[in-house]
């Protein structure tokens, strides 16, 4: 409706600026997270991740060489050597010898010792030390130094969570456990459902209405009842807590949504088809395995996104039905609630084990968002 | 045995007893009980017809009635029931007035109530407006999906990253969460605990909800303002209607019906949600809401009793959509 009349291209502008906006609020928080995800808990601690792609002033200490390593040049002890260990040279701005004054100097100034000699830093990192008597101790003098941090990012943090086996932090159990569980999850109930809508569909049985019915009712029934009776249940026939059990829970909930959008989908087939095939003489069963399941498969997708997603994020029902003191079947969101607890100032942490939790769902999504889209119309509105 | 072999191991298994259920089932209908051949071959046939539906139904009838429709009943029973140590004995509604003189409850029952006002009304809003702008410009397809985008995102994920936003410095320091940043750089005087805000912290916590469901709300109206007939809308600026009329005026009333559905369908997910409260306060700092009660009372204090009978509140609270659904649907196939 572009090019109708009364459209003024000054609205043009506006909406596209509004959507623009939009787009953003909504993109950000997300950005904010994964952008902390790459940087090191330091550059967190001190600087917004919106910062993170700028030079930051960073304040840190270093230590010069030990006095073991002195030399004697004409009657003078010098220490001479490079501030910073390794290949980066950040910028120095201002430098100082003592905890209390940390900017009290700029590069090329000496500075007094306070146990005699003096001590000159360079703006390329190298630093002199000079002494009429020899330097005592042990340990290097120490530099605090105020230099200008070039932006850095890092994947140490993705290392640590999924890969260190020495992280009790760790993610990669949970993840292998949050695979167990949605895997049969998502594929047992679409079995079972398309089936059944099937039956609904298609097959003439006394009570058909009765039984669609009551699948549309129980769409809204909130699982928390399920919980307590369940549990209970569980423990009775001998499940406990455990990955059978939990199978069975999603299979239970997902179960009104997945025939009630298998079932209108299979409704709007042509009945010819099918009715050829019987006079043909397949047997329904047949009829299902070679016909309804192939051509339904845009509905089929489009459930197996909702499971997927739906099971991948729970927690709730995990947290019942699946994990017990061991610890040993965690999954990724109990995880990441954990680490919310013990770890709750550690954002590199944190965002890193949450944006590992986030990834499988948001690569599944916008790989299939077409059938996911589908399938939130054919449920939501008719 | 390393995890995830036994992990593959447990999902061929899951999955093959299930083929298997189907498969075996019907071979057994139709080689074995009723073979559609020999002398009662048509007989057999009728016969098997009328069994093969309840054999197709089975497995989803015994879940859903074990799963959804059981516990209903098995709640309601625990709500008005205690737990001792010789088995669940009859209380009538001591649960119930134990729970309503709670203070808890009623905080959770008033934080709930602006939930259901707030969180459908702002992701049905910005939902339309998103729809209504997204439509008429060449990249809205994209802007579309990444508006979309947290539908995708845990509760849980998303706490965390909503976290980070309303995270705190001390003050003085450089603040790392985006809100008291934009807080103090329009002014504020400093940097505030966001979360532990009495009142206003559970706009905060909805803020999270609303985000994810504004996509959802996007997409349906975007379709049903698709389905609005051109000529309506052509007719309105013909007659001199400006873009706001056209809106309001002529598109709203057209898609008031998805826009109800949209609407009781998130405050469906209200009703239902705990993970983001969980989460973010745990309900501490005044910010209880049912399901995170109904929990904590079931499994913190162990008091299944109360928990059942909070879980029976929301329960009772969804019944009317649950009845309207119902009514819908029986239209529909008529």
């Amino acid at each position: 409706m572009n090019n109708i009349a009364g459209t003024k291209s000054s609205l043009v502008w506006a909406v596209h600026i509004s959507v623009a906006v939009l787009v953003i609020a909504w993109l950000l928080p997300t950005i904010g997270l994964f952008v902390s995800s790459f940087r090191t808990a330091d550059q967190i601690a001190t600087s917004g991740w919106w910062k993170s792609l700028f030079a930051q002033e960073q304040t840190f200490t270093q230590r010069a060489a030990a006095p073991d390593t002195q030399v004697q040049i004409d009657g003078l002890y010098v220490i001479e050597g490079q501030i910073f260990e390794g290949d980066e040279r950040p910028a120095i701005q201002t430098w100082g010898i003592s905890s209390r004054a940390v900017d009290a100097f700029v590069p090329g100034e000496v500075a007094e010792l306070r146990r005699g000699g003096t001590v000159t830093l360079n703006a390329d990192g190298t630093y002199r030390m000079e002494n009429t008597e020899e330097f005592g101790g042990s340990r290097g003098q120490r530099i605090f130094i105020t230099a200008e941090v070039p932006p850095e990012f890092t994947f140490d943090n993705y290392y640590t969570v999924v890969f260190d086996p020495n992280n009790i932090d760790g993610m990669a159990k949970a993840f292998i456990n949050t695979l167990t569980v949605t895997i049969p999850a998502t594929i047992i109930p679409i079995l079972v459902a398309a089936f059944a809508a099937y039956a609904l569909a298609w097959m003439d049985f006394p009570g058909r209405a009765l039984l669609i019915a009551a699948v549309v009712g129980l769409l809204v029934v909130p699982l928390q009842l399920a919980l307590i009776p369940l549990l209970k249940l569980h423990n009775d026939i001998g499940i406990g807590k455990g990955y059978i059990g939990v199978w069975l829970a999603h299979t239970g909930f997902g179960m009104p949504m997945a025939i009630y959008l298998l079932r209108n989908y299979m409704v709007g087939l042509p009945r010819d088809i099918i009715e050829n095939a019987r006079v043909d003489g397949a047997t329904e069963f047949q009829i299902f395995i070679k016909i309804i399941l192939p051509l339904s498969f845009p509905a089929l997708a489009s459930f197996a996104i909702f499971q997927f997603l739906w099971t991948w994020n729970d927690l709730l029902v995990s947290l019942v039905f699946l994990i017990d003191s061991t610890g040993e079947t965690t999954v990724m969101t109990k995880q990441i609630i954990e680490l919310l607890g013990t770890r709750g100032g550690n954002w590199e942490i944190l965002a890193t084990a949450a944006f590992v939790s986030i990834i499988v769902p948001l690569i599944v999504f916008f790989a299939m968002q077409k059938y996911l889209v589908r399938g939130m119309l054919a449920g939501s509105v008719k | 045995m390393h995890p995830a072999i036994l992990g593959i191991l447990t999902i061929a298994l899951g999955v093959g007893a299930c083929i298997g259920y189907f498969f075996l089932s019907n071979l057994f209908l139709d080689k074995v009980l009723f073979p559609p051949r020999g002398p009662n071959a048509g007989r057999n046939i009728n016969r098997a017809n009328l069994i093969r539906p309840w054999l197709f139904l089975f497995p989803a009838l015994f879940v859903l009635g074990l799963y959804l429709a059981y516990p209903v009943f098995a709640t309601l029973w625990l709500s008005v029931t205690e737990r001792t140590s010789s088995g669940n004995i009859w209380v009538g509604f001591e649960n119930y007035t134990q729970m309503l003189g709670e203070e808890k409850f009623w905080e959770a029952m008033r934080n709930n109530m602006l939930w259901l006002i707030v969180v459908p009304a702002a992701s049905t809003g910005f939902g339309l407006l998103a729809a209504q702008l997204t439509d008429r410009i060449s990249w809205g397809n994209i802007a579309k999906s990444l508006i979309f985008m947290p539908m995708a995102i845990s509760f849980v994920g998303a706490a965390v990253i909503w976290k980070l936003i309303y995270d705190t410095r001390p003050e003085g320091s450089d603040q790392i969460g985006l809100l008291n940043a934009i807080y103090l750089f329009f002014g504020g005087d400093a940097p505030q605990t966001w979360l532990t805000l009495p009142f206003w912290n559970n706009f905060f916590l909805m803020a999270v909800l609303i985000w994810i469901q504004t996509g959802f709300a996007m997409v349906i109206l975007s379709a049903a303002l698709r389905g609005i007939p051109e000529e309506t809308v052509e007719a309105a600026i013909v007659d001199g209607a400006n873009p706001f009329q056209v809106f309001f005026k002529i598109k709203v009333p057209q898609i008031m019906g998805t826009i109800v559905v949209v609407w009781t369908t998130i405050t469906i997910i209200v009703l239902k949600v705990f993970d983001i409260v969980f989460a973010m306060t745990n309900g501490q700092w005044e910010t209880q809401v049912l399901a995170n009660y109904m929990y904590d009372k079931m499994f913190r204090a162990n008091d299944w009793g109360v928990g059942s009978a909070s879980a029976m509140i929301i329960m009772l609270l969804v019944t009317p959509i649950l009845v309207w659904n119902i009514r819908n649907a029986r239209k529909e196939m008529r």
